[in-house]
């Protein structure tokens, strides 16, 4: 960004809020930040870095206990030097089993920041990383997911580089306010600091919980390791068994479809899930 | 005319010192509260100078004659001078007393002239090159206005109107005298270690490292942080907010550079010159740069040393700069492997590695800047309670076939094994698998806690992640009050030192022993045997959390004896012993350097000639075997011992209990 470019957005900087849960640690099943919600926030912080008088807002759905604190503080301690706005994280008090969709959305559609940022999977609960979807579907605002950076923000449009498989990056232009949503490809996530953690508060917001009642007829049980598939390779040299071991399987049959019309990509990934027998 | 300017002099220059000693003691005092006795120092401090300071003084016998000759004339010459020149009690015995005073300063300043000839890269130069001529000037000029005094010369020598001159010169080289040891004492001269010196042994922060009557002192635990109070600071942000006793301790700072001789991390050439970090302590105490500063630098690579003078500070300012530089950079405090060596050699009793921890405890509570793999290593602790990040439910599949007992069964043993997170690793399974054999062999009644022990804290605290220590110690110190048991052994000297030393303050006593003192005991007790050592020669390298942390230097070496190795010490050993790198954890943070330290260690094994090198620490094996092209083997005690176990003979093993069957079981595995 060209210095006096960065001068002129001085005054502009964005609203960005960023989608925050609990998230699980993988061994142990103890409660910390969520990895991809963090890597979210980091993403925030450097939008704040190139984007001087950027506001960083926090949000999270759910309860409050203690468990669950210790964890949301996790983010609150990635707020190191004063004036981020990172004293504070809203929190949308709800009971355990709520949806948290609606709760957000309302207050989403109600506070209107620019940018929406969140973790494409939680951690916990269904984890079905359907969230940032349904968020836009209920504010009508477009998503791009798997988000590596964010490059600028000019006149109300942002210049992102989502991450493709194998590396590669496509950039894109979109207008705000928009949901981006943050997987392993973005920048990791800062350490968290105690002390900014400790003294950072909560502003706690009732809601309305709406009981998440799809996830209420779901019956939970802990997942069994599943066999792997090998994939077996038949390389007659090195160079060929590094190739395969390094490159991801080419999906076999499908078909690619460009310059279609949102009906007709529906109707194709609508025909394939029936044969697929994934919808019947 | 000298009668006359004499005690104005004097008197100038005593209200001149009393009026820097008060601006000097406004410095200290702009740190936080300590609590100390401040009476109970005053006290103890000829018996702290006398006894505790000529300790380590004493190490350089000739420095130490040297100070007795020069301090000692010194102090008496001045409260003579006083006496008999400031108020004019020209009696010929204080007077005589005076001359030899002042003869004894004068012949103590040509030894210290001797030594500023040549001096050795570790001593400051700058003002200090002008001490022993100020020394010399003091003692000379007092000696010859004193012959007057006992009769040696005639009264009127000074008097006559020829002799003007001669009046007027000695009273300037009085006044140089005068102006260094009195005004420089308190004004920030070399002189200045005499009275900041004086006042940190009284009222020094650690009152128990002094020793008594009773017997020697140590104190090598870091004091913790109070989280409960969320005013308390997290550690050191500026000079201000290090305890006032810290202050005055690093104004006492001599500038003797041992402790830079001595550090590790300055051989390795990594960015870290113990004396130069007191000193920024000082200059930031003060407000200032260094660029004043006239020893070794902070090394750095490529350069040589970090360029003094483009570094300042000041009380209330940051000592670490967010961006760009303050007054020492992040790097210069996470290069230390807090090996103690620098505190072991200061004369002062200066606490280097206390200060360095403070002011990591800042970087790492406040600011998040743990360096390298430090966050990755906090965030494992946190979640799985081992830095590694492993399954805690895996710390005993190492022993899946040795039966260990566990507390959680037993309740009540006569020894609790502690594992240390070396149970992870599997070069340290194989000492853990040794001492359990050697244990089963001497018929000890132990248990492990198996999954419910947690890492100490250890590198935690060193990281100065004091939150993360707390929670650990916490909740083992809540594991281990269920249970009963004599005494803790272990094999991880650090290990030891949090259980033994820094557990204590959050309510976990417990009786701790080094795994080599243990086997000792046992010998002793004459429940081991061991075979004739048939190996080569070989050496021991003493851990610095065993030796200087917690003073255990003999039982190693009687365990070797008792093996019948005859050691072949390096040449720095003992309480000099060079650290291996591992500790406070420095391979975490991994501030490059020119050199490596472990690699230096083992080039001093090398230079022993021992064929295998005996270590008593996971760290210590884990870096010295790290090391390419090493000259020795690295073993464990533990190791060397079980591979020298003799069975007993058939009436000691009659009556045999469940450990006799269990340890042949087990010894079927480990052979
Ligand atoms: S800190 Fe101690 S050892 Fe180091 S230079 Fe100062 S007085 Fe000497
Ligand atoms: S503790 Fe060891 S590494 Fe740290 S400054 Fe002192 S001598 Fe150097």
């Amino acid at each position: 960004m060209q210095p006096d470019l960065q001068q002129k957005q001085q005054q502009q900087g964005i609203d960005v809020a960023v989608l925050v849960s609990i998230g699980r640690h993988p061994t142990t099943g103890r409660a910390r930040r969520a990895e991809q919600d963090a890597r979210g926030l980091e993403l925030a912080l450097a939008i704040e870095a190139e984007l001087p008088g950027t506001r960083i807002s926090m949000l999270h759905a759910g309860s409050q206990d203690d468990s669950s604190e210790a964890a949301l503080r996790g983010y609150l301690g990635m707020a190191t030097g004063v004036g981020m706005g990172l004293e504070s994280m809203t929190l949308l008090e709800q009971p355990e089993g709520s949806d948290a969709i609606p709760a957000l959305a309302k207050h989403l559609a109600a506070t209107s920041p620019q940018l929406v940022i969140t973790g494409a999977r939680a951690e916990r609960g269904e984890g079905s990383g359907l969230l940032p979807y349904a968020l836009a579907e209920h504010l009508g605002w477009p998503l791009v997911n798997s988000l590596a950076s964010v490059e600028k923000v000019e006149n109300g449009v942002v210049t992102l580089l989502q991450a493709l498989p194998r590396g590669q990056r496509r950039r894109l232009k979109v207008r705000l306010p928009a949901i981006i949503s943050v997987d392993e490809a973005a920048p990791a996530a800062r350490q968290s600091a105690f002390g900014p953690a400790r003294r950072a508060t909560f502003a706690i917001t009732p809601t309305t919980p709406e009981a998440d009642s799809e996830l209420a007829q779901w019956h939970l049980a802990p997942a069994r390791k599943r066999p792997k598939r090998l994939k077996i390779v038949k390389a007659a040299s090195a160079r060929d068994r590094f190739k395969a071991a390094a490159s991801k399987s080419e999906g076999k049959g499908g078909q690619v479809l460009t310059d279609v019309t949102p009906e007709q990509g529906a109707e194709a990934i609508y025909q394939l899930l029936k044969e697929e027998d994934v919808l019947r | 005319m000298l009668e006359t300017l004499l005690p104005i002099l004097i008197f100038t220059a005593l209200a001149l010192a009393v009026i820097g000693a008060l601006r000097r003691i406004r410095l200290w005092r702009q740190g936080r509260p300590s609590r100390v006795n401040l009476f109970k120092g005053l006290v103890a401090l000829p018996r702290r100078y006398l006894v505790d300071l000529h300790h380590v003084v004493g190490r350089d016998k000739m420095i130490s004659n040297t100070h007795v000759a020069t301090a000692g004339g010194f102090v008496a010459a001045a409260v003579l001078m006083i006496l008999v020149h400031g108020l004019g009690i020209a009696n010929p015995l204080l007077g005589g007393l005076l001359l030899l005073a002042s003869a004894s300063m004068f012949v103590g300043s040509l030894f210290v002239a001797r030594r500023r000839l040549n001096p050795p890269a570790r001593l400051s130069k700058g003002p200090w090159m002008r001490l022993p001529k100020s020394l010399m000037a003091f003692s000379i000029s007092v000696f010859l206005i004193t012959l007057p005094t006992v009769g040696l010369l005639p009264e009127g020598l000074l008097e006559g109107s020829s002799s003007w001159l001669l009046a007027l010169v000695l009273a300037g080289v009085v006044a140089w005298g005068l102006g260094e040891m009195f005004f420089g004492m308190t004004w920030g001269g070399p002189m200045k270690h005499a009275f900041a010196g004086a006042l940190h042994l009284a009222f020094h922060r650690r009152a128990e490292r002094f020793s008594t009557k009773k017997g020697g002192g140590r104190s090598t635990g870091l004091k913790a942080l109070n989280l409960e109070d969320e005013a308390t600071p997290l550690g050191v942000e500026k000079p201000a907010d290090f305890t006032w006793n810290q202050l005055l301790g690093f104004d006492a700072c001599v500038q003797c550079g041992r402790c830079e001789a001595v550090c590790p991390a300055f051989a390795a050439g990594q960015p870290l010159n113990p004396k130069k970090l007191i000193q920024d302590m000082v200059v930031g105490m003060a407000g200032g740069s260094d660029a004043a500063y006239a020893g070794s630098p902070h090394p750095s690579q490529g350069l040589g040393g970090k360029p003094v003078g483009e570094h300042a500070g000041s009380p209330h300012g940051p000592i670490v700069a967010l961006q760009g530089k303050a007054l020492v950079d992040a790097d210069t405090l996470w290069s230390c492997t807090t090996c103690r060596a620098c505190v072991e050699e200061c004369p002062m009793m200066i606490e280097h590695v206390d200060a360095i921890v403070d002011m990591r405890r800042h970087l790492t509570l406040e600011r998040g800047k743990t360096p390298n793999k430090g966050a990755e290593v906090l965030d494992n602790l946190i979640a799985t309670d081992n830095p590694g990040g492993f399954d805690p439910g895996s710390r005993l599949n190492w022993a899946a076939d040795l039966n260990l007992p566990l507390m959680a069964d037993l309740k009540q043993v006569d020894v609790l094994l502690w594992l240390g997170d070396g149970a992870f690793d599997m070069r340290n399974q194989r000492t853990l698998r040794a001492l359990v054999k050697v244990l089963r062999a001497a018929e000890v009644d132990f248990a492990v806690l198996g999954t419910e022990e947690r890492d100490s804290g250890d590198v935690a605290r060193r990281l100065g992640d004091e939150a993360t220590f707390q929670s650990l110690a916490k909740r083992n110190i809540a594991t281990l009050a269920q249970y009963r048991f004599l005494q803790i052994v272990t094999c991880d000297p650090h290990s030891f030192h949090v259980l033994g030393n820094e557990y204590g303050e959050l309510g976990g006593i417990y009786d701790v022993r080094h795994h080599s003192t243990f086997i000792a005991e046992l010998f002793d007790a004459g429940r081991l045997t061991f075979a004739p050592w048939k190996g080569g020669s070989v050496t021991y390298h003493d851990p610095c959390y065993l030796g200087r942390y917690n003073g255990e230097y003999e039982a190693p070496r009687n365990v070797l004896k008792a093996l019948g190795i005859e050691v072949k010490e390096m040449e720095r050993s003992g309480f000099r012993s060079r650290c291996c790198g591992g500790g406070g954890g420095a391979p975490i943070t991994d501030i490059p350097g020119e050199r490596r330290i472990p690699d230096m260690r083992m080039n001093d094994v090398k230079e022993s000639g021992a064929e295998l090198v005996a270590v008593g620490c996971p760290q210590c094996t884990a870096m010295l075997e790290g090391v390419v092209d090493a000259s020795a083997e690295v073993r464990d005690i533990a190791e060397l011992v079980a591979d020298a176990l003799v069975e007993r003979s058939a009436d000691d093993v009659s009556g045999a209990s469940r450990q006799t069957t269990a340890s042949t079981a087990a010894e079927e595995v480990i052979l």
